[in-house]
């Protein structure tokens, strides 16, 4: 299955390596790819950075002076901190709310599903089968004031901000753990996968109570498909801006919002930048904080 | 009767709440099939009132000024990209698997950085690098960052299906005097293949279907996401979801044909 090779892959070990007889043959194969990677992930980089510390007072047309900028920084985070957070928060609830859907589904499917597994993997993956913008416009038609979603809640009573759901932070939030679910699932099915049914079994023969089961047997054994599902779903989540846009309204709108306008519209380059690199070095920071407290360097 | 009832539910409420998330994930796929048969009207709400049945929209499904174009853009691009990118990084991932040597760690940590940086980072370091190197947007710079992001996951897919083979098949096609080039020819590559074709299509799909990097790279081009963008800030025409719902039939039809041997098999 295409996606699961990006989930599963990390943790194989790899086969007996071979004491090359050609030094030259490894490096030879990486360098085509290894170089296109500096080329064009390393380098872009680096220039991101370059670009952070430019003189603000230059311009796109004219050009911009290399100042050593450090103030670039602050002054662009500070302003923009409500969307910092934003991007935070609700990447952080997007998260918990995938891996409490997820979760379910991917157990349902690794343990419950018999013959039927392979039809219900195609089916989590089936959404990728077409394209996520088009998917997200889908949204606004169901969130939409006289949708159906949005009646059944007046009929239930169910308090609405302004007695709608378009363009709230739960449309949001809404848009974001659908289009990230999938990035969830499959890594936990990966790991419940490979997870014997006969140590839930035993759990049970020596007592355990469904409960315990879950969380003393079943939950620590499929610790890497957590964390591995977590980071994927928060990273991407974090730096998007399609839902915020299409869901949301300005009040929405995260980091991802700003650097591409900055970027796009704007053309305020050096301040896109700080706020892009500030970006990448806190979802840095975040990765390897928590891969190393959740004790699975081999997720990665 | 209450007793069976109650081992049922007890037996299958996962798969029961498992199900319901299933039906979360299609129901805006079903929204893009009903409105890709919705008569359409200019500057009617993108909402599902007043719906009038047609099959206009799928009797013209490229009836829209630039949607053409755009469709086949993206698949020149998604082309281009999965084969640069397959290639690119089958070879790194045979390197990765098979041999021992020195800034392992290092190229193992440039491979996995794109994948842990947010699209928007990405696209946007691009861009500042093609604007200071003074490189006109386009076609090219747009299959260039495409074959980048892509990378990374082609290695990590054929790295995992090599992980997973037997050593004591080379070993074996080896005592069988087979030479170095027939046992990567006739045992090694055959066994890979399956992963090197999912790491193929997951390209293909990954390419196809980006619009935030895309969108810092492509200049005055117009891929088919960034034509759904466009159309979502002035109106959307139906056309767009009959690709979307042509596109979602034709790739399950073919997962679902590939799977159903498997099933068949476990069925007996």
């Amino acid at each position: 299955m295409s996606v699961l090779g990006r989930v599963g892959a990390g943790s194989a070990a790899p086969v007996e390596l071979e004491k090359p007889r050609k030094n030259w043959l490894p490096y030879l194969l990486l360098l085509p790819g290894g170089l296109w990677l500096v080329l064009f992930f390393a380098v872009p980089c680096v220039q991101l950075f370059a670009t952070s510390l430019y003189d603000p007072d230059g311009s796109l047309e004219e050009g911009y002076a290399m100042t050593w900028q450090f103030a670039n920084y602050p002054d662009a985070v500070s302003a923009y901190l409500p969307q910092f957070g934003r991007s935070i928060g609700y990447a952080a609830l997007t998260t918990l709310f995938s891996l409490i859907l997820g979760y379910p589904l991917a157990y349902a499917i690794a343990l419950k599903s018999g013959r039927w597994k392979s039809i219900l993997l195609v089916c989590v993956i089936a959404p990728f089968f077409t394209s996520f913008l088009i998917r997200t416009l889908a949204w606004k038609v169901i969130l939409s004031d006289n949708g159906t979603v949005v009646s059944v809640l007046n009929a239930l009573h169910v308090p609405l901000p302004d007695g709608r759901l378009l363009a709230t932070t739960p449309a949001v939030i809404a848009g974001l753990v659908y289009n990230f679910l999938p990035f969830m699932v499959l890594p936990l099915y990966a790991s419940l996968e490979k997870l014997d049914p006969r140590l839930i079994e035993a759990a049970g023969d020596l007592y355990a109570r469904p409960v315990a089961r879950f969380t003393r047997v079943v939950l620590p054994l499929s610790m890497p498909g957590v964390v591995a599902g977590t980071l994927l779903t928060f990273i991407p989540a974090a730096g998007d801006y399609i839902n915020a846009e299409l869901l949301g309204t300005s009040r929405q709108y995260m980091i991802g919002n700003v650097i591409q306008s900055k970027f796009l519209k704007v053309g305020d380059y050096p301040a896109a930048a700080a706020l892009s690199f500030t970006l990448m070095a806190a979802m840095l920071v975040l990765v390897f904080v928590y891969v190393k407290r959740a004790g699975t360097d081999e997720v990665i | 009767m209450v007793h069976r009832l109650r081992r049922f539910a007890a037996d299958h409420w996962v798969l029961a709440i498992g199900l319901i998330v299933l039906l979360y994930l299609f129901v805006p796929i079903g929204v893009v099939a009903v409105m890709s048969l919705r008569e359409a009207r200019t500057n009617a709400p993108y909402t599902l009132d007043n719906f009038t049945f047609t099959l206009d929209n799928w009797k013209h499904p490229f009836g829209v000024p630039g949607i053409q174009e755009a469709f086949l853009l993206s698949v020149t691009i998604a082309l281009v990209a999965t084969v640069v990118a397959t290639i690119l990084g089958t070879l790194m991932s045979f390197a990765l698997a098979r041999h021992s040597f020195r800034g392992r760690g290092a190229t193992n940590a440039l491979i996995f950085l794109p994948m842990a940086t947010p699209e928007i980072v990405m696209g946007s370091s691009l861009l500042a690098l093609f604007v200071a190197s003074g490189v006109p947007l386009g076609f090219w710079t747009v299959v260039i960052a495409h074959i980048m992001f892509c990378l990374s996951f082609v290695v990590v897919t054929v790295k995992a299906r090599l992980a997973g083979l037997d050593p004591r098949l080379r070993e074996a096609a080896m005592d069988l005097y087979a030479d170095e080039r027939q046992t990567f020819l006739r045992v090694t590559l055959p066994l890979v293949m399956p992963g090197i074709v999912a790491a193929a299509l997951l390209s293909f799909s990954l390419s196809f279907d980006d619009f935030i990097v895309t969108n810092f790279n492509s200049g005055t081009s117009v891929t088919f996401p960034m034509f759904v963008w466009g159309a979502s800030q002035r109106g959307i025409p139906a056309q767009i979801n009959v690709i979307g719902t042509a596109m979602f039939l034709i790739s399950f039809l073919i997962v679902l044909i590939g799977q159903l041997p498997r099933l068949r098999r476990k069925a007996r």
